[in-house]
């Protein structure tokens, strides 16, 4: 099972923490959770990905959806702490030579 | 690979004559390049070469598929707890052949969803639909005004609503039987597996079968043999397929299209800065000193992305310096905001360019664009929405993912070639497990074929097998065995043309019809046909081969009009086959004009012909020899009358084809 934790940040950065195993189930959960944020106004988007532990083809292809709703809204979606078992994904689908993962959650937005 | 078909004598035997085929075709064909070509007649001699040596790469090709050939036998036994949504795929079908397919699918036996993704958005059928409790759905408001990519499209769309592991994909007009799911799922406990394709078998046929609506050779030996080399093409309907290999390639095209796509639109960004310099009057220096700022940043991109910086990062990068240009310009002056507004409607346009992926975008689209006369601020938005319009979000594209592809009017072929690159692995599963409906009618069937046989050109086209990285070789070769049989129409026209030629007006395209020549030609046929009857064990196969040259007018315009659309933008006439049948208003000789002159040239050359023979201007030999052959063109084109006279199914289907276990044992 997977759970999210949303929080916004002092800067107004909205931060979402998948916990647990990102899959199809999953997904359309988080592409709502994205999208809701970016409704909302908050714009600049960071899901840390420290805790999860596992993420498929369809978990990936929600946060670009949420990538293209943050950028639609004039901010930005960024990843950040990868697993292994989450790079070892973004690799295989070449999209780490598009989408950085950054090391932390707080300079997320400022490398 | 570790799953070699195992050695049964059938394959044996197939393996044999493949090289018998192969060694007495090269034989003759280099000879007659070599030794037998009428050169002084080269306008005829030199075509017949040429088809002939088109005909023996389309038998080589043929002996490579079945060299592998893979019967599976009986399936594993589908794992419990695995999660399947079954899609049955609508557009204009009557409600209630819909319904019934879906009734049927309701009734699959494996636990699964039935969704009906209607994309005709009719209120009728939703009504039916939900009154049985089946969900229908249909496209999402993220593609109003965006490309809707046909089925692709559909499929796409419901992909991002649904959440099962694996999906059955289904056309409106076929009724699957309840065991669909228990007979195919087990394949996939082979994690690479990504797809299993089942045969398309057709309810309304006769034995006959005068429009060649079942495909006997394909749906067996011919997929079989592609199986066998992991290269079972998935065709579109009664597949089953694993999500996580769809959703993979959607990401990974995704990541490779992006990365094109940004490329170009900042070569042209280039472009248009450079003339929107060339237009600027005297004293529009805050707006020269906005474009040098974004040029600056345009070549700083170029540079970046070349070192390997994440595209993301580069893009956004740019976004935001050429947005705080445009707003200290719109500051600065506010009059001259009056930009084009034209670029707008440029752009959207772009969106809606029939070459619908990223790396796609036309360079000649991209070229419009940039010599358009652009005011030196209207440049400035016009950088801004090019870069948009191939960024991340994808502008012009409902969903930035698009797991099937939408290069091709038939979607199947390209998603499977792409699947195969990937690594992933499909089966063959030769049992009838789903019943449809074929077209009834000549013209269905001749749009249907056409379409078929567009699609597949478009894919050679765009996406050449023989050049995909991440294929086996034999792979490669599988894909590509399809595309070079549709060339067929071409050598057809050569088959028909050379007697003729030679009964009218005495021309010989070989050298002489000598010993030579039939001692070469004669057991190259026979081991050809050998192969075939061998392959085809039982299947019948004539109808098939009939259609292959009889039908020479559709595949030659199936590749007029795919290069047309591919490399020159023009439309491909793009029809849905009906599933219907439809008003009958007696043959329709009007469709099959040019198989109607053939015949009547072909019958008009064996009365000269005879004529030539009785007044002693012909050699005998030589001319019965060309009687012979135009006697078997007749053979062949005599299934066009049939079709063209056929008035729809009545009376009882032929009887299923035992095919379950063929062969197995």
């Amino acid at each position: 099972m997977i759970e999210f934790d949303v929080s916004t940040d002092a800067q107004g950065i909205g931060i979402v923490v998948p916990r647990g195993r990102l899959t199809m189930v999953s997904a359309p959960e988080l592409r709502q959770i994205l999208s809701d944020l970016v409704a909302q106004g908050t714009v600049r988007i960071v899901v840390d990905l420290a805790e999860t532990t596992f993420m498929d083809s369809s978990g990936l292809g929600a946060l670009i959806a949420g990538l293209k709703s943050a950028r639609q809204g004039g901010g930005d979606l960024r990843i950040a702490r990868p697993t292994e078992a989450v790079t070892a994904v973004l690799k295989l689908t070449n999209l780490d030579k598009v989408l950085r993962p950054r090391e932390s959650v707080e300079s997320a937005f400022y490398v | 690979m570790s799953d070699r078909p195992p050695l049964t004598r059938r394959l044996i035997a197939v393996r044999v004559i493949v090289v018998l085929t192969a060694v007495l075709g090269l034989n003759y064909i280099v000879w007659r390049w070599l030794f037998s070509v009428h050169w002084s007649a080269w306008w005829i001699a030199v075509p017949l070469v040429i088809a002939e040596t088109y005909s023996l790469i389309d038998s080589l090709l043929f002996g490579l598929t079945m060299w592998r050939l893979r019967v599976r036998g009986e399936p594993p036994a589908a794992p419990e707890g695995l999660t399947v949504d079954v899609f049955i795929t609508t557009y204009n079908e009557p409600i209630d052949l819909v319904m019934r397919t879906a009734l049927a699918a309701r009734e699959i036996r494996y636990p699964h969803r039935t969704w009906i993704l209607d994309d005709g958005n009719r209120p009728e059928m939703r009504a039916a639909a939900e009154a049985e409790g089946i969900g229908v759905i249909t496209r999402s408001a993220d593609w109003v005004g965006m490309p809707r990519h046909a089925k692709a499209g559909n499929l796409n769309n419901a992909l991002l609503s649904t959440d099962g592991e694996f999906i059955l994909i289904l056309d409106a007009d076929q009724i699957p039987v309840p065991e669909i799911l228990d007979r195919t799922l087990g394949y996939f406990t082979d994690e690479r597996m990504a797809l299993v394709q089942t045969p398309q078998y057709f309810t309304n046929v006769p034995e006959s079968d005068p429009l060649g609506s079942q495909a006997p050779l394909f749906y067996g030996p011919i997929q079989q043999g592609k199986d066998g080399w992991n290269a079972a093409f998935f065709c579109g309907s009664n597949a089953i397929i694993r999500r996580e290999a769809l959703m993979q390639l959607g990401i990974a095209r995704y990541a490779k299209e992006v990365e094109v796509g940004v490329r170009k639109a900042l070569r042209t960004a280039r472009t248009v800065l450079e003339e929107a310099r060339e237009n600027l009057e005297p004293g529009q220096d805050r707006i020269a000193e906005a474009l040098d700022a974004i040029e600056h940043d345009v070549k700083r991109a170029q540079r970046e992305l070349a070192r390997g910086v994440a595209l993301f990062d580069v893009t956004y990068r740019f976004q935001r310096r050429v947005d705080s240009v445009h707003r200290e310009l719109v500051e600065a002056d506010l009059d001259a905001v009056a930009a084009d507004l034209a670029i707008i409607a440029e752009l959207e346009a772009l969106a809606e360019d029939p070459i619908d992926t990223l790396a796609g975008i036309s360079t000649e689209a991209l070229d419009r664009i940039a010599h358009r006369q652009w005011s030196p601020l209207g440049a400035v938005d016009a950088v801004r929405a090019l870069i948009d319009a191939v960024d991340v979000g994808r502008a012009g594209e409902a969903q930035p993912i698009m797991p099937l592809a939408t290069i091709s009017v038939t979607e199947d072929m390209a998603t499977c070639m792409r699947m195969h690159t990937l690594g992933w692995r499909s089966a063959y599963h030769d049992e009838v497990l789903a019943h449809g409906l074929a077209p009834e009618d000549l013209q269905t069937m001749l749009t249907q074929r056409l379409r078929w046989a567009q699609g597949t050109v478009q894919v050679m086209f765009r996406e050449n097998p023989l050049t995909q990285r991440g294929l086996t070789i034999t792979q490669r070769l599988m894909y590509f065995a399809t595309m070079w049989s549709y060339l067929s129409g071409f050598a057809a026209l050569v088959y028909l043309a050379a007697p003729i030629t030679y009964l009218t007006i005495g021309v010989l395209p070989v050298q002489a019809f000598s010993v030579d020549f039939f001692v070469r030609l004669i057991p190259f046929l026979i081991v050809n046909q050998l192969l075939f009857f061998v392959v085809a064990d039982g299947r019948p196969t004539w109808r098939g081969q009939q259609y292959s040259l009889a039908l020479f007018p559709t595949w030659i315009k199936s590749f007029t009009s795919a290069f047309g659309n591919v490399f020159l933008g023009r439309d491909l006439d793009f029809a849905v086959t009906p599933k219907v049948k439809r008003e009958d208003t007696g043959p329709r000789w009007d469709l099959i004009k040019p198989q109607l002159w053939a015949i009547g040239l072909l019958v008009a050359a064996i009365v000269i012909g005879l004529v030539r023979i009785a007044v002693g201007q012909a050699n005998l030999f030589g001319s019965l020899f060309n009687m012979l052959w135009v006697a078997f063109d007749l053979l062949i084109f005599s299934v066009i009358i049939r079709a063209a006279r056929y008035r729809g199914f009545e009376g009882d289907p032929a009887p299923e084809p035992a095919v379950a276990m063929r062969g197995a044992s």
